[in-house]
């Protein structure tokens, strides 16, 4: 059912205990389901430290699925706010410096193990792949229902943490500790005794913490709510910032692989002597399903890699795009996976007088391309396996490249680097599994391994094709029945098959997210989700389902305005009023940026969309303009509702970016299987928006929605329909096959 | 052969072959990695250096065909002696992943050299080789404009 309402917290305690010369301040986790959670038993919890004060001063540690820039200053701004302690003061340590403090029952928890429902598993995995953990690392998933919430999480250990160092200072200095105040890092009695934090943090982990501190309210923020300089920034514009890509040690060399382009295809065998007689070339590899070439420079690889012979095996699905896409489409006559929203009767909602509608969608196969292509630096020295890569689920990684060398996974130590991108794709485990089986044939000698961008493109683990089977039903000018299938290879399952080995049974949610959940109230309102069997690498990509289920949903949407008459925007807004007042709310926004009711620019036509997604609901309008009979993008305004904006400048970048992300999908990605391989290779036939291709964006934040939002994702879904829809209303021509280059010529 | 290049104001001995694109004797051989990798066929701008002051994309330049001296993203300006154009960056907080950035700047760079007060049409037609798919391309142009003015005041 829509979970588009207010998100319960579930309660957390703050707890302390003592560490070397000082005191940790962090999270009880439960080891397992607890028969009275507030009171466990003394070896049923752990400690999850957020907070260390030593006599170092403040170090923050960040959970290692947050890593990234967000890092270095919204987490400490939220420590900050409550600590009162200056927030570039705060130490944050993360990644295997941070390890050191989380204990082996921590890291199992954090495993996929039976405890954990799927749909927590879902929200995980969506977490880890991201796009935000590497951009600030708190507000990416952040309102998630289903893991306790970071954002009070850390201003309550905060707060805690002041609290006990004000009793600790209170007992050393004989005085009330409601005397006591708190500034710059220290506690100050009146008159003018001041004691440091470093000072108290011994006396501090022998005092039991207070429970559920009242926080600060939002008005008394000093950091949080601004837009904060990113750190990262300096090293970005000098060159300076290490990307795994980057990784240069002593004696290293310089390997990439060459993969069977039929995905999951074996090898039968190759002739590498002419690769081995190129300059350079010290080694090739074979990798069982593939080669690696290890030489002295990274080009001279690459090339050799392309000339060593090599005799694929087959892919173990159909030969080409076209017949996959029949597959699919067969999907939909399956029996339903999920039938997640069945509101009313759609079978007996039709009336004799109303206007139905039906249209069916495809969406293509998609790659991540991300801007540096996978690559890891690996050194194994027989004993233990370090990597240097920008990972999104370095704890994946590292179990992953363990089982592949034959090392414990304590010998393998994975070193976050700096991500070129994710969205999705560095969530996945086998660019490092790679690099770890090179390291380990090179024993002693460490390696940089760089895939070409062709292959990048060509082994991916792809958005997955979709199709859609719509139904509407209109009486008056209004909406009374919406009957929606999805079908699609199930990413959920492949992915979660493919790291625990077990496809979760039941109902897929985020094989329909983006369609069942939109906060639209139509009294008759289905939408069932059919599962296409295909054995196609697939993957999470930014925003997941909602990437081809906001554009069905709301293409459908905007046929169902035409067709009741009504104009697009208001049809929504009826339909959100009465729903979800922040969903209405982002609507009623884009509506007077754009000054969608005034008459259109000449020779301008607009296209609205809105999606709820990652507990964002988000709007966007697009102006297009036709210049020689293309299609240019002139502009485009953009709100959401993000319940708290934590840093409004980060917020704003992500959500142009989501909206580029998608645009670009929407005009001109396809990925296309010819002979059981990729067809694309490069960004010459797999291009992206462009600077000149880019309309002016507005971006307008509302804060309605009473609990913080994701901002990585929300704004790839609505990008597409509202283009698309922005082309019905400029050309009449209504495209329910992406990407619209196909049908339309767009300025470039 | 060995050949000399001169990168950043240094000189430095090559031992490649002559075929071997600058951008890997930059990165491999010099270990400068500022300059980026993103597909080595001219198609996304990453690579992008100055040879002569003149912004080319260094994965299609070889070895043997490096016809002066190059600047690469390291030799633009460093910190505490930042060049216009990265302050800029810094300023409107430009980058996301930060990948294609210095691409970016490079190419930026070569536009302000010849075109001190460019038009948002002539930032575009610049800047078009260059890919972001973070979509940093409202806050590239607003950089732009911000540095050819911050060189125009001196
Ligand atoms: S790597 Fe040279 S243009 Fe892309
Ligand atoms: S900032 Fe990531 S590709 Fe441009």
């Amino acid at each position: 059912m829509p979970h588009w309402g207010k998100i319960a917290r579930r309660s957390f305690l703050i707890g302390a205990t003592a560490v070397a010369g000082g005191v940790a301040f962090g999270v009880w986790q439960y080891r397992r389901d607890l028969p009275n959670p507030l009171e466990p038993g003394e070896d049923e919890v752990a400690l999850n430290p957020w907070v260390i004060i030593d006599q170092k001063g403040v170090t923050l540690i960040a959970a290692r699925a947050e890593m990234g820039q967000g890092v270095y200053t919204t987490l400490p701004a939220l420590l900050a706010e409550e600590l009162d302690v200056a927030w570039d003061q705060i130490r944050v340590i993360h990644g295997p410096a941070a390890q050191a403090y989380y204990n082996a029952g921590l890291m199992s928890h954090a495993l996929p193990t039976t405890d954990y429902d799927r749909t927590a598993w879902q929200e995980m995995m969506v977490e880890a792949m991201s796009i935000l953990p590497k951009m600030i690392g708190l507000q990416v998933t952040g309102g998630s229902t289903s893991t306790l919430d970071a954002y009070d999480k850390l201003r309550q250990a905060g707060a805690t943490a002041r609290e006990v160092l004000k009793q600790a200072a209170a007992q050393r200095l004989g005085v009330a500790a409601g005397a006591l105040e708190t500034r710059d890092g220290r506690v100050i009695a009146p008159g003018g005794v001041e004691l440091s934090y470093q000072d108290l943090a011994e006396d501090a982990a022998r005092i039991t913490p207070p429970r559920n501190l009242e926080l600060r309210p939002a008005a008394q923020w000093k950091y949080l709510g601004r837009a904060m300089p990113r750190l990262d920034m300096l090293d970005k514009v000098t060159g300076a910032a290490q990307f795994g890509i980057d990784v240069r040690l002593p004696g290293m060399m310089f390997a990439t692989v060459r993969m069977n382009p039929h995905l999951g295809g074996a090898m039968n065998g190759f002739d590498a002597s002419a690769a081995l007689a190129m300059p350079g070339v010290e080694r090739v590899i074979d990798l069982g399903n593939g080669i690696a070439v290890v030489a002295t420079n990274t080009w001279l690889a690459m090339r050799a890699a392309e000339a060593v012979e090599i005799d694929w095996g087959a892919a173990p699905y159909p030969a080409t795009s076209a017949a996959m896409l029949d597959v699919i489409r067969a999907a939909l006559d399956d029996p339903p996976n999920s039938t997640l929203r069945d509101d009313g009767d759609i079978a007996s909602a039709t009336s004799p007088d109303d206007t139905v509608i039906e249209a069916q969608y495809s969406v293509p196969w998609l790659a991540h391309a991300t801007m540096e292509p996978m690559s890891a630096a690996a050194h194994h020295t027989g004993e233990r396996l370090e990597i240097w890569t920008g990972s999104q689920a370095p704890g994946f990684a590292e179990e992953a490249a363990a089982k592949a060398v034959g090392l414990d996974p304590e010998q393998v130590r994975c070193h976050v680097t700096y991500l070129g991108g994710g969205f999705g794709r560095r969530g996945e485990s086998d660019f490092v599994v790679l690099a770890a089986r090179i390291a380990a044939a090179l024993q002693g000698t460490p390696v940089q391994v760089t895939w070409s961008r062709e292959e990048d493109m060509r082994h991916d683990f792809y958005r997955p094709a979709a199709v859609a089977r719509m139904k509407g039903i209109l009486r008056d000018g209004r909406a009374v029945g919406l009957d929606g299938q999805v079908a699609a290879p199930s990413v959920t399952r492949q992915s979660m098959a493919r790291m625990t080995g077990n496809p979760p049974p039941g109902p897929d949610k985020g094989h329909v997210e983006g369609m069942f959940n939109q906060p639209y109230a139509i009294p008759n309102y289905r939408v069932r989700g059919h599962l296409a069997d295909l054995d196609v690498p697939i993957g999470f990509w930014r925003s997941v389902g909602n990437s081809f289920n906001g554009f069905f949903m709301e293409s459908f949407i905007d046929e169902m305005a035409i067709a009741a008459g009504r104009d697009p925007l208001a049809f929504r807004l009826e339909l959100a009023e009465a729903e979800h007042a922040p969903s209405a709310g982002v609507l009623r926004a884009v509506a007077e940026m754009s000054g969608w009711d005034a008459p259109r620019a000449p020779g301008t036509a607009m296209g609205v969309a809105m999606t709820h997604s990652f507990h964002t609901p988000t709007a966007v309008v697009i102006e297009v303009a036709l210049r020689d009979g293309a299609i240019a993008l002139t502009r485009a305004w953009m709100a959401c509702d993000v319940g708290t904006a934590l840093d409004p400048a980060i917020i704003e970048a992500q959500m142009v970016g989501g909206l580029v992300y998608g645009l670009s999908a929407a005009m001109m990605e396809e990925i296309s299987f010819e002979n059981g391989a990729v067809v694309q290779g490069n960004f010459t036939d797999y291009d992206a928006l462009r600077q000149h291709q880019m309309p002016t964006v507005a971006v307008r934040i509302l804060e309605t929605s009473g609990h913080i939002g994701g901002v990585g994702e929300p704004g790839t879904p609505p990008a597409a329909p509202a283009l698309a829809n922005a082309v019905f209303a400029m050309t009449g021509q209504r495209i329910r096959d992406l990407p619209l280059n196909t049908h339309l010529r767009f300025v470039g | 052969m060995v050949r000399q290049v001169t990168v950043n104001g240094s000189r430095h001995e090559i031992d490649l072959p002559d075929d071997v694109p600058l951008l890997w004797v930059l990165r491999d051989a010099l270990g400068l990695t500022g300059t980026k990798y993103g597909c080595g066929v001219a198609a996304c701008g990453a690579c992008t250096v100055h040879i002569d002051g003149q912004a080319v994309r260094s994965c299609q330049v070889a070895l043997a065909d490096v016809w002066g001296p190059v600047t690469t993203i390291e030799g633009l300006g460093q910190p505490g002696a930042l060049h216009a154009l990265q302050q800029a960056w810094i300023d409107h907080q430009v980058a996301q992943c930060g990948y294609c950035q210095s691409g970016q700047i490079m190419q930026a760079a070569d536009l302000l050299a010849v075109n001190p007060v460019p038009s948002d049409a002539e930032i575009d037609a610049a800047m078009a080789g260059n890919l972001c798919r973070c979509g940093t391309y409202p806050r590239i142009r607003a950089a732009v404009h911000a540095a050819a003015r911050a060189v125009q005041e001196g």
